[in-house]
């Protein structure tokens, strides 16, 4: 007996009968007895028998096939094309906090270009002393630092301004994600090249066709931003920018320049096309936010969500999920099954790291009625994320980016999820 | 006390560094000689650029409309175009010569791209059809929401978020759904793209939506 669908039907009957007996599972929290032997225990199959492959069978794997809804999705509507455009991370099948490169968002304005390493060269201009040039091989040689940070795109959840649209936490909070990069801080090239006293910002760009020209605070340059060429252990993957990114902590995923190659020191803001008609945030009366470079604290339940259903009927259940912010670490998170009405203390898996993700967990024992699930993210500086209410008491309808209003999910009583707005 | 150096790198060479540093800045920093036509612009817009910009810099399809939109920045669905919406005529200057077309960067010459902006301009009635704009009259032009912007103030217009603590208990009597995104119906595993595309309220919001 190797059907596979054998067993779970067995296990969907047990579960049934137990049900039927009356919150027996709910009860007392011993294990259940079984009423037929389970056949994957008590027939030998062909994994405990025969051989698996053979270390030479993979030199680069991927995941294993049964996983194969894990994977960034494209939403076709948001954008004109698929060349500058945006895909999702499944954060709803994902846990702890590292995100893997292979299914980590992308978003591009010209397409992912493949540039290698021989051909990448990085300057630095403007206001310094001396103007250099940098090979790949020169930037492996300056010392080099290793940090965790969250990359957040600023239109995570900007389909969300005007209501419930999008159903699963891929796509309403799928514009993110969290490696461990290493690379040279930024401020080391700068004092390389020299700063001039008149320098006050910096204006990075990438070595495709959309550039990508940023300006960034030379104070902000001089901190933490890192020129990164290691994510997660290994290169960059190509459409993260391969061989070299910039990695601006805690700040706006548009300015995390891919393929970083031009940092030039001036006396003022470039205003380029990407700080004045895109990533400014339109308020209700008709001005915009300019240099909304932080990303605000912010948190999503990623299980239970549209897209990850309790499919196991009442009893104990893990809500999980993730917050972050870029002013600081997380220092709680708080769930909500009720909508808002009381709120828990959920456990974080680790102490919050700063401007990195956190992942957080509440255990709770289901009743099977419906719960309106919600968490709210509290940073080190005293930060208390908001409802989409209070955003847009504030910011009105319009502003497209930093949408990190809190998010509920209607979970039924099949443990449906469903995206939904509540008074 | 000056900070370590490693001697790595080389010096970059004049040729390099003109190159590469093409960007402009909104007082005109960076602008090269030049200069260009509505005239020759229409013409340049409609060879280039019009197949999805369209013929008036209204735009085709989902792609970004140029000209229009003015007075609807503190409507319910603003359109932000060059006219009504962008600050600096620099940025105009700097991103078509640098990133467009589209799939054709940096294909077209400094007088070219003086062209087409003097187009632009007048698509969304800024400039006269005579004119002509170059480096020497280029901080004339007036944009029209060059005043439209603030410098982030979240810390003060927010303040209230930083709230020492939040309520735990009885924080409100009722909850009521008041929209679903089932109902709208718009996520890709719940219809094919072929009905999701057919839907007009799609494309409302994926106009809302161009980042």
């Amino acid at each position: 007996m190797t059907d596979q669908s054998q067993p779970s039907t067995t296990r969907r009957g047990f579960l049934k009968a137990g049900l039927a007996t009356g919150g027996a599972i709910a009860a007392g929290g011993a294990a259940q007895a079984a009423q037929e032997p389970d056949p994957l225990i008590t027939e030998i199959q062909p994994w405990a028998q025969g051989l698996g492959d053979g270390v030479d069978a993979t030199p680069y794997g991927l995941p294993i096939e049964y996983e194969s809804d894990v994977i960034r999705r494209n939403v076709e509507w948001l954008t004109a094309d698929t060349i500058s455009s945006i895909n999702f991370t499944p954060i709803h099948a994902l846990d702890g906090t590292i995100t893997p490169q292979g299914c980590a968002f992308e978003r591009h304005h010209s397409g992912a270009i493949e540039l290698r390493k021989e051909d990448y060269r990085l300057m630095i201009n403007g206001l310094v002393d001396r103007p250099l040039i940098f090979t790949y091989a020169d930037l492996e040689r300056f010392p080099r630092e290793n940090r965790v940070y969250f990359c957040e795109c600023a239109a995570n959840s900007g389909m969300e301004w005007a209501g419930a649209q999008l159903n699963g936490a891929q796509f309403t909070h799928g514009m993110i994600h969290n490696m461990e990069y290493s690379g040279v801080p930024l401020r080391t090239l700068l004092e390389e090249a020299g700063v001039k006293p008149e320098g006050k910002w910096v204006y990075v760009e990438g070595a495709d066709a959309s550039s990508n020209g940023r300006s960034i605070p030379l104070e902000k340059a001089m901190d933490d931003v890192l020129v990164a060429f290691k994510a997660n252990g290994e290169a960059l993957r190509k459409e993260h920018g391969y061989p070299v990114r910039l990695v601006v902590p805690g700040w706006e995923g548009n300015m995390w320049v891919k393929w970083l190659r031009r940092v030039e020191v001036t006396t003022q803001a470039i205003e380029s096309r990407e700080e004045t008609s895109k990533y400014t945030d339109t308020l209700a009366d008709g001005t915009s936010r300019k240099w909304t470079w932080v990303m605000d604290a912010k948190s999503v339940i990623t299980s239970p969500s549209p897209q990850s259903p309790v499919t196991h009927g009442p009893g104990p259940l893990v809500i999980t999920g993730l917050a972050w912010s870029g002013r600081g670490a997380i220092t709680r998170v708080d769930v909500s099954i009720d909508g808002g009405k009381t709120w828990q203390i959920a456990r974080l898996a680790q102490e919050g790291q700063d401007k990195a993700l956190s992942r957080f967990y509440l255990d709770i024992n289901w009743d099977g009625s419906e719960m309106f699930l919600q968490s709210r993210a509290i940073d080190s500086t005293g930060y208390v994320q908001p409802t989409k209410t209070q955003l847009r008491e504030v910011r009105g309808l319009n502003s497209i980016y930093h949408n990190n209003g809190i998010q509920t999910w209607w979970v039924n009583a099949n443990g449906e999820a469903e995206n939904v707005e509540i008074s | 006390a000056l900070a370590q150096q490693f001697g790595l790198g080389r010096a970059a060479l004049p040729e390099e560094i003109a190159a590469w540093d093409m960007d402009v800045a909104p007082d005109g920093t960076g602008l090269p000689a030049g200069s260009g036509s509505v005239e020759d612009g229409e013409m340049l817009f409609s060879e280039n650029c019009a197949v999805c910009h369209g013929e008036f810099a209204e735009g085709v399809d989902n792609w970004p409309k140029l000209a229009g939109g003015d007075g609807t920045l503190d409507h319910d669905d603003p359109l932000k175009t060059v006219g009504s919406y962008w600050p600096y005529l620099s940025t105009v200057w700097d991103y078509v010569h640098r990133s467009m077309p589209f799939g054709g960067a940096q294909s077209l010459s400094t007088d070219e791209v003086y062209a087409i902006t003097a187009y632009i301009l007048y698509s969304n009635y800024l400039v006269d059809d005579d004119f002509v704009l170059s480096n020497e009259n280029f901080l004339d032009v007036e944009m029209p929401n060059a005043g439209g912007f603030i410098v982030d103030d979240r810390d003060q217009s927010e303040a209230h978020f930083w709230t020492a603590e939040p309520c735990m208990e009885n924080c409100k009597d009722t909850v009521e759904i008041t929209m679903r995104a089932a109902v709208l119906d718009v996520t890709p595993e719940e219809v094919s793209e072929a009905e999701a595309t057919a839907k007009a309220e799609l494309k409302a919001a994926a106009e809302k939506q161009q980042t």
